[in-house]
């Protein structure tokens, strides 16, 4: 895998625990009663990414480390608003170098878009004072036309599916 | 002629004279195949003489032309079967191949005559082979020396073990040795595909560890070899290199490690540290535990160094201060390598815990947040569990034991932290400290009751109350005493202090706490009196509130039986304690209804005699067959004759008649399902007395009934007994009894529905257990789908039939149960379904497909996969259906299939995206889940089949996306996800 040989980028990094599966409530086995989106959805599909080929101090491809426990995406740090129609996720590069920051924020913008019904209008960007280049990431994150243009590097677009492809 | 005795084998020889001596080497080849062929049909015949000549004639062959050779091997490999070799033939045999032959010039069949020839002399002469010394072991390296063919590396391995293990000389040659075999380390081999030889990479790699793993005398090659492939890029490489260390510590001492221990432990330390791969890390660990045994293992001379303990000081060096970063990624794989090392040996446990255990205890002082202290306790923890391996403690060797107070402070404060999780952990700590012998002092124990019982009645989180429990559950028997003596009276307190509403989860609690308790007969002795009591008391009253109590207090009743089954006392002691009580408590309540009907009784209510339904089954299944048949002779006069006279409260204002008409007797009939609960759940040898007349009584009752609840309890009860009756005479009678009862009910009148009722039960009573008459009830049953009013009922009853029942009819209640019944049901009925479904009107057919899903969904898995592709056409129809529930089952039967023959299905693909997609719109919740599902699992179909689908698909599923319920977004997610990757670079 990436980085396997080279120096780890951080041998020994703060890990979180995960979450844990979402129970099901009483309430969502109702066939009648609406569930609306919520934050824990929301970070549920962002924290699905396989992170293998975004952070490179996890070299083995089997069970890596998930983006919850690196704490680049943390419950708290995802705001949804159902009723109008917006979603904000500000995600956390591991160290304020970490040259993959635009590949993570990419792929959780792209796995968004994919995910959500299209009234959604998404803000995929960087928690503040975390990164040195954070305000040239968030730039190109919000530029329409600028993602899609990766989108058509088909270099950029295998990386970025290889983070959605399925973790197990 | 040779086989028959009419020609010797020297006029065979002198009758191919020519031919063997022939110019031609082609035409001698042919002589000696020829006698080759002979002599493996009759090596066991030839006498001693014969075999000397032949032996002289083959070996002075193998200087012949390359053409013959291969049949020269042949008749060798016979003449080496020969009982009557004489003594020195063997050696020459094998001198005069080694020098005459070279074996990696051979085919592959040719060279595996050779190695048969070695392991045949090798099994029969092993003195004369041992004699030929260190020659013979360089005569098969060079034998073997190159050899490629994965058949003959699997004997050629096996020789090669027989040579160590039945200790042939090696001599100078252990090197060379090691250097033929272990050049095939690690095996890199994957079978061709339609392999017809079978052997797998598996087997290779087990034959070769078998070799390497066989002598220490390997140890100074073997070694550094391991060590060099755990460093590889392939993971199965790795693996296979510390499978080969761990296997190798079992015959290994320190002299053979020693050299090597620190690179060892390195590779180790990297590996653990680095790896995400749950397998490599848990051989990590199995390889240091096996380290660490074997060096446990040797005797020390007073005069060297004790390796253990410079071993695990390194150990402890490398991983101690990383238990000081509670935060960190290498707290736990340094936590796990001190574990794998010390739980190898006592002496390890010792050297390893008496270091890390205060450390531990004191960084959980240091670190003040609930997070950081569950991962200490939890590695703690670890180190606890392991005590558990040596059994008890002794007074001055334990390290443990000097730290009783500071541990058992550590847990306590675990145990009132305001962190669920922490609590959590703290209860496991608890249970392990409870199972080591002398660990907990008596104020201790008291300590820990005091803490079990806050937690479980107090603490909001419902885990750790569950856990509370469940704690108490598993140390109750170790110390019955003080449970009985603390626990079980503060929790009849606090049942019994009648606080309002709120306190109605508390009383919850001390029900399951005192059900979770009783798992020691003592205890059990405490807490059935104090169940029972509290049902007398809140049965009296109609309200919701009383049927609901008594339900739960039936659930902790049940729960004790279940945990009181296995020791014949504690069963018997709750028979008696509980089932009389249970039904003078019911035969109460019945009896003041009959006078007094506007009371309604809580104990009456279905949902209350379906949960003492359990109870009174529990309490019966595990009796022994003599105490079974005293209960039966009380139970079934009771009902029968109305005989009140065992039960606790005997008198009662009228009579006990259930089975006599008249409408004040109806409470008196819905006890018919006590009466099932303990009849059922007999064991199959206990005779039950007037059988026949309480099979004909509960058949009337079921037939004539208004209650449905009472007739169905009826044709349950008629049906169990039935399933264990002995075949013969009187069963057939009461079967025919049965039929005759049924068929004019079924065909006409008021009672249609109890008819069919008792016609299912008594079907699946005989289904099960293969009676010739189930094919004709099953017929019946057949018969009904197409009948307007009751076709629906019919179609739902397969999936009765099919399911295990929770009551009555399985195997824990000793049911008569074929294993393959449901296989056999659907090869014989399944072609009826069809058939009948092409037959059947429009009204009707859905009643067809929703049979047929009911025995399909019922159906393992394997046999489904196997048995579908048959029924695929009928189940795309089944998907226009417009009943949800055939719509389900279909949905449910195709998803596998799409999963494990998507050739078969790829034929459909245009079929199943429109049918999936359509239901993904579906009213009901389960519906829509299911065709997503089905949605996702197409993308397992061949990618060149779905492509042209792609658009349609993603575009399609942007829908469910905004479902209103979350369940059904969340599979839309991840089936539009997959359909994304579809033909993307990177998936």
């Amino acid at each position: 895998g990436p980085g396997s040989g080279a120096p780890l980028e951080n041998a020994n990094p703060l890990i979180y625990r995960r979450s844990g599966e979402r129970p099901v409530t009483a309430r969502e086995e109702d066939d009648e009663l609406p569930d609306s989106i919520d934050d824990r959805e929301i970070f549920d599909i962002s924290v699905f990414l396989n992170p293998v080929h975004l952070i490179r101090s996890i070299n083995d491809p089997e069970h890596p480390l998930t983006l919850e426990e690196l704490n680049v995406v943390e419950q708290v740090r995802v705001k949804v608003n159902d009723a109008e129609s917006t979603v904000a996720v500000e995600f956390t590069p591991t160290i304020p170098h970490c040259s993959m920051a635009t590949l993570i924020g990419l792929s959780i913008k792209v796995k968004l878009i994919r995910s959500l019904p299209e009234r959604f209008k998404l803000d995929v960007h960087i928690t503040p004072g975390t990164h040195a280049s954070e305000h040239a990431v968030n730039k190109q994150l919000a530029d329409k036309e600028r993602v899609a243009a990766a989108l058509e590097n088909s270099h950029l677009l295998e990386v970025v599916n290889q983070c959605l492809s399925a973790r197990s | 002629g040779v086989k028959g005795g009419s020609w010797t084998v020297l006029q065979l020889v002198e009758a191919l004279g020519s031919c063997l001596e022939n110019t031609d080497p082609r035409t001698r080849g042919r002589g000696i195949q020829l006698l080759s062929q002979v002599l493996l049909q009759c090596y066991s015949l030839l006498q001693e003489k014969e075999v000397l000549h032949l032996v002289l004639f083959y070996e002075n062959r193998l200087q012949d032309h390359h053409l013959v050779i291969p049949s020269v091997l042949q008749g060798l490999r016979a003449l080496s079967m020969c009982d009557v070799l004489s003594p020195g033939l063997a050696v020459s045999v094998l001198k005069a191949i080694f020098q005459e032959v070279h074996v990696q010039s051979l085919l592959q069949l040719d060279r595996h005559t050779v190695y048969s020839i070695i392991t045949n002399f090798m099994g029969t002469r092993e003195e004369e082979l041992k004699g030929l010394g260190a020659d013979f072991t360089f005569g098969f390296i060079q034998v073997m020396d190159g050899e490629k063919d994965p058949r003959n590396l699997l004997v050629a391995f096996q020789i090669v073990r027989d040579l160590i293990a039945k200790n042939y000389t090696l001599g100078p040659f252990v090197e060379e040795l090691f250097e033929v075999t272990s050049c095939y380390f690690p095996i890199d081999f994957s079978p061709p595909p339609n392999d017809p030889h079978g052997i797998q990479r598996e087997d290779l790699i087990l034959s070769l560890r078998a070799v390497l793993a066989s002598t220490p005398q390997f140890a100074e090659f073997l070694l550094p070899l391991l060590i060099e492939k755990m460093d590889s890029d392939l993971q199965s490489a790795k693996l296979d290199s510390l499978q080969t260390l761990t296997a190798c510590c079992a015959i290994y001492g320190q002299k053979e490690l020693q050299e090597f221990l620190p690179s060892l432990w390195s590779s180790l330390r990297r590996e653990v540290f680095q790896t995400a791969s749950e397998k490599v890390e848990a051989e990590c660990l199995a390889t240091l535990h096996a380290l660490s045994a074997c060096l446990s293992r040797s005797v020390l001379s007073s005069d060297t160094e004790d390796l253990l303990d410079s071993f695990l000081s390194s150990i402890l060096q490398d991983c101690r201060h990383h238990l000081c970063e509670p935060d960190m990624k290498l707290v736990w794989p340094s936590a796990k390598l001190l574990q794998a090392a010390a739980g190898a040996s006592l002496r390890a446990y010792h050297r390893v815990t008496s270091n890390v255990l205060p450390l531990l205890l004191e960084q959980y002082t240091k670190h003040p947040q609930s997070s950081q202290r569950r991962t200490i306790l939890e590695m703690l923890l670890g180190f606890l569990e392991l005590q558990q391996k040596w059994g008890h403690m002794e007074e001055d060797e334990s390290s443990l034991l000097s730290l009783r107070a500071p541990v058992c402070s550590v847990v306590f404060s675990a145990l009132s932290d305001p962190s669920v999780q922490l609590q959590l952990v703290g209860i496991r700590a608890l249970t392990v400290l409870g199972s080591l012998q002398g660990f907990l002092s008596p104020s201790n124990l008291e300590l820990v009751v005091d803490h079990l019982i806050h937690l479980a009645l107090r603490e909001e989180d419902s885990q750790s109350s569950e856990a509370a429990m469940e704690a108490a559950g598993s140390l109750a028997p170790i110390y019955p005493d003080v449970f009985s003596g603390r626990m079980v009276p503060r929790l009849e307190e606090e049942l019994q202090s009648e606080r309002e509403e709120e306190s109605c989860s508390l009383q919850q609690r001390c029900l399951q706490a005192l059900a979770a308790v009783s798992t020691h007969t003592s205890i059990v002795r405490e807490t059935v009196p104090v169940l029972l009591q509290r049902l007398r008391k809140v049965q009296k009253g109609s309200e919701a509130r009383n049927a609901r109590d008594v339900v739960s207090v039936c659930q902790s009743l049940h729960r004790v039986a279940l945990q009181c089954q296995q020791d014949a006392e504690g069963c018997w002691y709750y028979h008696q304690a509980v089932v009389p009580c249970l039904l003078a408590m019911a035969l109460q309540a019945a009896m003041q209804e009959s006078t007094h009907p506007l009371l309604g009784k809580a104990l009456l209510e279905e949902e209350v005699l379906a949960a003492m339904v359990p109870v009174i089954s529990a309490a019966t299944t595990h009796l022994s067959p003599e105490l079974a048949a005293q209960s039966v002779s009380h139970i079934v006069p009771l009902f029968l004759d109305g005989e009140v006279s065992f039960l606790p409260q005997n008198s009662f204002p009228c009579s006990f008649q259930p089975f006599e008409d008249g409408e004040c007797l109806e409470a008196q009939r819905r006890l018919v399902a006590l009466l099932m609960a303990f009849v059922c759940s007999l064991p199959r040898s206990v005779a039950i007395p007037q059988q026949d007349r309480l099979l004909r009584e509960l058949l009337a009752l079921s037939c004539s009934c208004n209650c449905p609840f009472t007739a169905t309890t009826a044709a349950k009860c008629f049906a169990g007994l039935v399933n264990k009756h002995q075949a013969g005479q009187q069963l057939d009678e009461i079967l025919q009894l049965a039929v005759n009862r049924m068929e004019p009910g079924l065909a006409e009148g008021p009672r249609r529905t109890q008819a069919l009722t008792l016609l299912l039960w008594v079907t699946k009573a005989l289904v099960l257990r293969y009676h010739p008459l189930s094919t004709r009830l099953t017929d019946k049953l057949l018969d009904l789908l197409g009948d307007m009013e009751l076709g629906p009922a019919a179609a739902d009853g397969f999936s009765l039939l099919m399911a295990e029942s929770p009551d009555v009819l399985h195997k824990g209640c000793h049911a008569d149960v074929r294993i393959m019944f449901r296989q056999r049901f659907f090869t014989d009925n399944v072609p009826k379904l069809v058939q009948g479904f092409h037959a059947a009107g429009p009204d009707v057919k859905a009643n067809y497909l929703k049979g047929l899903s009911h025995v399909l969904n019922h159906l393992p898995k394997p046999v489904l996969v196997t048995e579908l592709p048959t029924l695929l056409s009928l189940l795309l129809e089944a998907l226009s259906c417009s009943d949800c529930v055939v719509q389900l089952s279909t949905l449910s039967c195709l998803q596998p299939l799409l999963l494990e023959a998507p050739q078969i299905m790829s034929l459909h693909v245009d079929t199943l995206v429109t049918k999936f997609l359509s239901l993904t719109s579906s009213p009901t919740m389960a519906v829509r889940i299911a065709a997503l599902r089905c949605a996702h699992a197409l993308t397992s179909l061949p990618t060149t089949v779905l492509l042209p689908y792609k658009a349609r698909v993603i575009r399609a599923l942007a829908k469910p996306l905004d479902d209103k319920k979350r369940l059904v977004r969340k599979e839309a997610v991840a089936a539009r996800g997959e359909w994304f990757l579809l033909g993307s670079p990177g998936r």
